[in-house]
């Protein structure tokens, strides 16, 4: 899709000078894929999200970090649909008011996510678990009769190898141990092919070379897709970022590279406390 | 594909071939030998059989919904009803002339209420190709048109339970009102023919119960298939992370829509087999309770494995049979104790005892 919406920059950009909207093309034309604007968000009077500004580039390997209560999970709520602000837009590309979409819908446009607690689906098979995320038409009637080609048969296959799972695939994904779930979940949004893969928490219970095979698949993903990665692992965070956002009470406090974030007595003073 | 209808599930395979011996062997033998020989069923015994059939297809149906989708559908012998209504319509057109009235035109209970025209819904019920259509589509679109508003509105858990209750017993009130056009209180009954067929006759009945069981097992090896296409794996996976199913794009509200209406037709199917072996339907059949023993079949025979669910349905239709012969009044107790003995014992049902014996018996 990204391919798609530079195509029709180089071949319609000359005839056209003003806006250009195509519905459904997500318009990366300003080299941003994501807008957060202004948002926030309220629970009983907590505020969860307080007038907070985001960019997303495309292509883009971004990481947040900031302590328990900063607003990371609601903040990606707010994104897939999951959770509406009570003020603010949120854009997928120029042209796609994601406020206006439900979770499918969203989903479907090209975001995808991984949620902090493994979520698979433990009834069916780690290949089942694939074939349901695979990007293929997701009414009912397609469903009831979709048949696997040989091509999207190797994608699975692919991508088992890819996660480690090639091994595993014939078996329920509830004998799965966290690490595996984990990875399986990671699987999950690659079968997407999503645009922007938000990722919350990867690496939790994960072994040491677990994290880095995970580090090392965000990084090769990189420039293909937009990631968005919330972890508390500093070191994982530190192998894979080149721009860090630092979310405090809501709203950005800080943004830079690793070492910039980590010196910032702003943020050292959120994490450690006066 | 022959993997998926019959598989390697043994229990699956045994329940199969009981049903299709029950199916072929008591409709023939009933017609072939004479009454008093050892190998003869009495009408009264195929006709039984033929209910613990039509039960047994209801069961399934609900299986499908709360079994895979998860949804604990507390009014579905509502769709079974309307099923029912729809079979006893046709066959109330049949009787004709032949009514206590003599009418040709309007049912006994019309007359009996001084009315001078048939209902507008009443139209087009002597035919019976239009009666089987509707067999399908008054359940169907009563599923679609409650589904869509509360599937929508994203109504889960209890609270589509009652729901589903209320819907059912707001049905049982309107069908007991006389005005309403269907018998009121004493529902539809007196039946004479079916198809032309006198509906007592020995080989309508034997007929009635073969088709009751091709119906069961055409629909057994169906659900079998569903639940194994890809959106019978979005089911069960709406079942187990409903939100997780909403980001990888799937619309869950369209797939509950879809399942429950299918499963509401199967359960119309079931009702109009019922009806015609029975020879009534009244509102009763909307009896909140009638709905809640469904849930407790499928239950005690195990969810989510569709076998289970005829199991369960026979057991306790044949335990019913038995003990409102003998002590009447003990019957609920034995369903209730039942009930509880397999909820504490036995989780996974009777299904579930079986698959373990089996597993114990090959490891």
């Amino acid at each position: 899709m990204i391919e798609m919406a530079m195509e029709n920059q180089t071949v319609d950009a000359p005839s056209f000078s003003g806006v250009m909207y195509q519905e459904g093309v997500v318009d990366t034309r300003h080299g941003t894929i994501l807008y957060l604007e202004d948002v926030s968000v309220s629970f009983d009077g907590f505020r969860a999200l307080n007038r907070l500004s985001l960019y997303i580039g495309a292509g883009e390997l971004r990481c947040l970090i900031g302590p328990n209560g900063a607003g990371k999970t609601t903040l990606m709520d707010v994104i897939t649909g999951k959770t509406r602000p009570d003020t603010g837009s949120v854009f997928f590309g120029q042209t796609i008011d994601l406020l206006k979409m439900d979770e499918a819908a969203i989903a479907e446009a090209g975001i995808g996510r991984k949620f902090q607690k493994p979520s698979v689906f433990e009834a069916l098979t780690v290949f089942e678990n694939l074939e349901l995320a695979l990007k293929a038409d997701k009414r009912t009637w397609p469903s009831l009769l979709f048949r696997l080609t040989g091509e999207q048969r190797d994608a699975i296959g692919r991508t088992l190898e890819t996660i480690g799972l090639a091994g595993l695939a014939g078996k329920r994904a509830g004998i799965l141990s966290h690490g595996q779930k984990q990875w399986l979940e990671i699987g999950m949004l690659l079968m997407q092919e999503p645009m922007v893969m938000l990722i919350d928490e990867p690496v939790a219970g994960m072994t040491h070379q677990e994290v880095e095979r995970t580090a090392e698949l965000l990084l090769s993903l990189q420039g293909k897709r937009s990631i968005v990665v919330v972890e508390h692992d500093m070191e994982f965070i530190r192998s894979i970022a080149h721009k860090v956002t630092v979310l405090h009470e809501g709203s950005v406090l800080t943004e830079g590279t690793m070492d910039e974030v980590q010196n910032d007595p702003r943020v050292i003073q959120v994490y450690l406390g006066d | 594909m022959y993997r998926i209808l019959l598989g390697n599930d043994k229990t699956a395979l045994a329940v199969l071939a009981v049903l299709a011996a029950v199916t072929v062997a008591v409709p023939l033998c009933s017609l072939l030998f004479p009454a008093g020989s050892a190998l003869h069923f009495s009408a009264y015994t195929v006709s039984l059989l033929g209910k613990y059939m039509t039960f047994a297809l209801l069961g399934l149906s609900l299986d499908l919904v709360w079994g895979y989708a998860g949804i604990l559908a507390l009014g579905h012998g509502a769709f079974f009803a309307l099923g029912g209504y729809a079979m006893g319509m046709y066959l109330m057109r049949q009787i004709g002339e032949r009514g206590v009235y003599g009418n040709p035109l309007l049912p006994d209970f019309m007359v009996f209420l001084n009315w001078d025209k048939l209902p507008w819904y009443w139209h087009g019920f002597d035919r019976f190709g239009f009666a089987m259509a509707m067999v399908l589509l008054a359940p169907g679109f009563l599923a679609f048109v409650f589904g869509w508003l509360a599937f929508r509105a994203r109504v889960a858990g209890v609270y589509l339970s009652i729901m589903t209750q209320a819907l059912t017993y707001a049905l049982m009130l309107a069908f007991f009102r006389n005005e309403m056009g269907f018998g009121g209180n004493n529902g539809l009954t007196d039946f004479k023919d079916i198809l032309g067929f006198n509906i007592q006759a020995e080989g309508v009945r034997a007929a009635l119960l073969f088709i009751s069981g091709a119906a069961l097992i055409g629909a057994l090896l169906g659900c079998r298939w569903l639940v194994n296409t890809k959106l019978g794996r979005v089911v069960t996976a709406i079942r187990d992370q409903e939100s997780r199913v909403r980001f990888i794009g799937y619309r869950v509200e369209m797939y509950k829509l879809w399942i429950f209406v299918f499963a509401a037709m199967l359960a119309g199917i079931a009702g109009a087999l019922y009806v015609p072996q029975v020879g009534i339907i009244n509102p009763s059949e909307f009896s909140p309770l009638n709905s809640l023993e469904i849930v407790v079949w499928v239950a005690l025979g195990g969810r989510g494995t569709l076998y289970g669910a005829i199991v369960g349905a026979v057991l306790v239709n044949f335990g019913k049979t038995v003990f409102t012969g003998l002590l009447p009044d003990a019957w609920l107790f034995v369903l209730g104790g039942a009930f509880i003995l397999v909820t504490l014992a036995l989780p996974d049902g009777i299904a579930g005892l079986l698959n373990r014996r089996l597993k114990e018996r090959t490891a």
